[in-house]
């Protein structure tokens, strides 16, 4: 291959390296109204009266709309960026009565500058009757408190809903007898697992602009992943009709399932479409914090069985998840949770797995990388890694006895075939990459240090099967050029670079010859968007029947040009060849296609996939432990990826590494904490600590590829399978060093050394949960 | 009141209140590489030069640049774009948004420590954060461009 699997530079790489204006606030009209979200102080409440006259006075404002503005008996509306119908709940309006989380909008400002908008901001006054608030999600379900009493609540998909008990998805699945396999087990671990609502913590925060086009139509740019689906989000929050909104992105400074919802948009759409002028919005770093999107917080009760041999029989998950005070992501994210981790275990004779995901009054949850598969993940790899510890087994050994294999049915994953898979070799490489032979399982340093190993397993998806959809078009311009324009979004992640790579290797031209424009609603092809580690595998696979396509049409204008027959002429990505002597250039091609033209020297494609083929990796993390303070570092992690052939090395590598921290981050220091009223105290970068690069060693990644037949040139996704390893490797790793068991992230150096302490006064560690006796029989 | 500064090598002057930071006047002058992270000092994104040193322009009052040089990215293209290759040839720029910052306080690093070792160089740039490339690709170019700026015998 001449382009694919080449490590070639982001086609966006120089300007973004030397600084130029492409992003949303870049390039903003300077005259934009500054719009500002006035925020809820209160966890639930209803607003019984609200005053805005006299921030209305403040020179400069040049609107201040409520709940008044809002009609609260029209249709509710998600803000999840899905396929419609969406999974997710209609449970937002616009502006709301009733508020449902600290930080739920109470009003939108608009005026002239920043500072008149904070001034009016203070000035609006708010009478609140305050409501008892459901803050811990595991009393939620059938609380006769409710989240949502409103009767304009509406499920518009089965997935078990009821906002009458607070429940905003139920699901239940399984194959052969749990219990009996269970039963028979010689060991069956029963262990509970909790992760939190942890921040994607983009660089870029949150942004949109609008403005009025030509034709009085809604121009959003936004920073967004989802263009099409946004679109929909506000017309269906204005309640105006979808001809009327256009959506654009221009480059996203990071977004990682952050901008799959529309957490910004609609405020400045609801402004501009009142006043008919530009206005944006921009969120602070403390609004990303506290009133956003962030990971579902989950609790996981894994029961493993498995023999003394290490065999493992049977996996029972029950997650229970917080989708917060709205829906986004909640019915989809925590299918994940089971059907991602479970189907690693390939010769497991049973598996059921229950799920329920409850609405409460903290902030609302959303989608980021990983998707619910990180959470379950977690649960289950650490489970396996406890398991390996009570038969005094390595747990890579373990893994190799009981791994899904190639060509093996997954009952897990909804019954699909393992269709390409180098977990196997994956395994072994990580093995020699981090030495883990030499440290397994804890080295003593002499100097009160320890370093010690740990590991785990992951999978993913590569779009969602049957649903998400790709397409992409290609054009032919003056001197043999190509247009590819796609609707997929490239958010640092370099999709605009290989979907081109994709085109010029079928193409046969170079990289210099394609320009990529993506995205936009009025002029791009329609893509579901950049999520669910689909952009690879589903629009990847469109652009390549697209360029298919392409060549054809090509050889067809050719053909007439050389006056023979299509069937008889080749095209070698310079010249339509019928023999030596009769040949046409692309150039030459190009200009005829310009002039008396009847053959269309444009393709399009649209491409869906009925399997979702799992990208697989192994990773182990070595870490140094301080004893003493608890302090903790990972000095090493190795991890090992098949993400079938990998389009671009350079940036699929990237993708690991910074996937791969991101999870470390999750497992030591991202915490999120509420005081009691139910507010996020991880409020700035200041408290969410996510890793700087002094915090960690090296990240090492290596390639074990395997091929995939349905996707483009072998590809499978890369995205998000990369940052659920680390979990589980460094919570087992510090087991390792210290004794201590952890089930709760992050793991902070004070809860090493609380947990030391504790261990040491024979206590049983801080977060084994009483109510679960174990059925550990060995 | 009114402030001058020269900025990027050209004499600015503009209207400013007491409360006006450093990287809303440069960006208000046109100089958009300078970005906003956070509201804490923490994210490194907004770094400018401040009479030649690394400032977080966030965390910098306007009226203080009076009458002082003020550099942004705007005004080390040359110099940008012969460090930036090198993480370009990483694919580490990723998303882009904190390049700008990182680019500045890696030339700050080169000005000050033109051959830093491994751990200076995570040191010094250890305030500025990048959530997409795990650092880990950002560190590769850094060599890469030491490596190349030895063989060039500029060191």
């Amino acid at each position: 291959m001449k382009t694919v699997n080449k490590p070639v530079r982001k086609k966006d790489a120089m300007q973004l390296l030397t600084g130029q204006p492409v992003y949303t606030d870049d390039i903003a009209p300077r005259d934009c109204l500054v719009v500002k979200l006035l925020r809820s102080p209160h966890a639930s409440a209803v607003i019984r009266n609200i005053q805005t006259d006299i921030a209305l006075k403040v020179p400069g404002i040049e609107a201040v709309y409520t709940w008044k503005d809002v009609p609260q008996t029209e249709r509710r509306f998600t803000l999840a960026g899905q396929t419609y119908p969406e999974p997710s709940p209609y449970d937002r309006l616009l502006l709301d009565r009733r508020v449902r989380y600290v930080g739920d909008v109470v009003a939108i400002v608009a005026g002239a500058d920043d500072k008149c908008v904070d001034k009016a901001l203070s000035l609006i006054k708010v009478e609140y009757q305050i409501l008892e608030p459901v803050l811990d999600f595991r009393t939620a379900l059938d609380n006769p408190v409710l989240v949502h009493p409103e009767e304009n609540w509406e499920s518009l998909c089965p997935v078990g809903a009821d906002n009458k008990r607070n429940l905003c998805a139920h699901d239940e699945s399984s194959q052969g007898d749990i219990e009996k396999v269970l039963e028979g087990c010689d060991i069956v671990l029963d262990r509970v697992y909790h992760t939190k609502a942890c921040q994607q913590t983009m660089m870029e925060t949150f942004r949109t602009f609008c403005t009025i086009d030509t034709y009085g139509r809604l121009s959003v740019v936004s920073s967004t992943q989802i263009v099409f689906h946004c679109r929909r989000i506000i017309a269906n929050a204005l309640h105006i009709p979808k001809s009327m909104v256009r959506v654009s992105k221009p480059r996203i400074g990071g977004g990682f399932g952050a901008k799959q919802t529309s957490v910004s948009e609609i405020y400045p759409a609801f402004v501009t479409w009142k006043t008919k002028k530009p206005s944006k919005i921009i969120f602070s770093r403390e609004e990303s914090m506290t009133a956003s999107t962030p990971r579902h917080e989950m609790e996981m009760h894994v029961r493993l069985g498995a023999m003394k041999d290490g065999r493992i029989r049977g996996i029972d998950l029950y997650t229970l998840s917080n989708t917060g005070a709205y829906g986004e992501h909640g019915p989809t994210t925590v299918g994940l949770s089971g059907h991602k981790s479970i189907p690693l275990y390939g010769k497991a004779e049973a598996f059921r797995f229950v799920s329920d995901v409850v609405y409460t009054n903290v902030m609302s949850a959303g989608a980021y990388r990983g998707y619910g598969a990180t959470q379950g993940l977690f649960a289950v790899e650490s489970a396996v890694n406890e398991l390996a510890s009570m038969l005094h087994m390595d747990p890579i050994r373990l893994r190799e006895q009981n791994i899904v294999r190639q060509g093996e049915v997954m009952p897990a994953y909804y019954g699909q075939e393992n269709t390409s898979c180098a977990l196997d070799r994956c395994l072994a490489k990580v093995r020699e990459m981090i030495k883990w032979d030499e440290i397994y399982p804890v080295k003593d340093m002499g100097n009160g240090k320890v370093r010690s190993v740990g590991m785990g397993m992951a999978m993913q998806g590569s779009g969602i099967s049957g649903v998400d959809v790709g397409s992409a078009v290609l054009k032919l311009g003056d001197e043999g050029i190509y247009n590819l324009l796609i609707g997929a979004a490239d958010m640092g992640t370099g999709c605009d670079t290989i979907l081109a790579q994709i085109a010029a290797e079928v193409l046969d031209c170079e990289m210099e010859d394609i320009m990529v424009f993506g995205a936009d609603t009025d002029a791009s092809p329609y893509d579901s968007g950049s999520y669910a580690s689909s952009t690879t595998y589903v629009t990847g696979k469109a652009v390549e029947n697209c360029a298919l396509k392409l060549r054809e049409q090509i050889c067809r204008l050719g053909a007439k040009i050389l006056s023979c027959e299509y069937e008889q002429v080749e095209f070698d990505g310079k010249e339509v060849v019928l023999d030596r002597e009769h040949k046409v250039s692309l150039k030459e091609i190009a200009a005829a296609s310009m002039c008396g033209n009847d053959i269309s020297l444009e393709a399009a494609s649209t491409h869906s996939s009925p399997i979702s083929p799992p990208p697989f990796m192994a990773g182990a993390a070595e870490i140094e432990m301080d004893l003493q303070t608890g302090e903790t570092k990972v000095v090493n992690f190795a991890a090992a990826v098949d993400c079938g052939t990998p389009i671009n090395p350079n940036l699929a590598r990237v993708q690991a590494e910074g996937g791969i921290l991101q999870g470390i981050g999750m497992a030591l220091t991202e915490n999120i904490t509420y005081d009691s009223k139910g507010r996020v105290l991880e409020n700035s970068l200041m408290q969410y600590k996510i890793p700087a690069r002094v915090d960690v060693g090296h990240i090492q990644v290596a390639f074990e590829n395997s091929y995939e037949e349905s996707g483009p040139f072998g590809a499978k996704s890369i995205g998000e399978v990369v940052i659920n390893t680390p979990l589980p490797a460094v919570a087992d790793a510090v087991y390792h060093a210290c004794g201590v068991r952890f089930r709760e992230l992050p793991i902070t150096p004070c809860q090493i050394a609380m947990g030391r302490i504790r261990m040491e006064q024979g206590k049983s560690n801080s977060n084994d949960r009483e109510r679960l006796p174990d059925n550990e029989n060995i | 009141m009114l402030i001058t500064v020269n900025l990027n090598g050209k004499m600015v002057s503009g209207d400013v209140e007491a409360d006006t930071l450093l990287i809303d006047f440069v960006r208000n002058h046109g100089c958009y590489s300078v970005k906003r992270g956070c509201e804490t000092s923490n994210c490194g994104l907004c770094t400018v030069f401040l009479e030649d040193r690394p400032v977080l322009s966030c965390s910098v009052l306007a009226v203080r640049a009076d009458g002082k040089k003020v550099t942004t990215l705007e005004g080390m293209q040359e110099e940008a774009a012969e460090f930036g290759a090198f993480i370009a040839d990483q694919g580490a720029e990723q998303c882009g948004f904190c390049n700008p910052g990182f680019v500045m306080n890696a030339m700050a690093l080169f000005r000050e420590n033109p051959a830093p070792g491994e751990e200076e160089i995570k040191e010094y740039l250890a305030g500025n954060l990048c959530r997409c490339s795990g650092y880990e690709g950002q560190l590769r170019g850094i060599l890469a461009f030491m490596e190349w700026r030895k063989k060039e015998g500029r060191l």
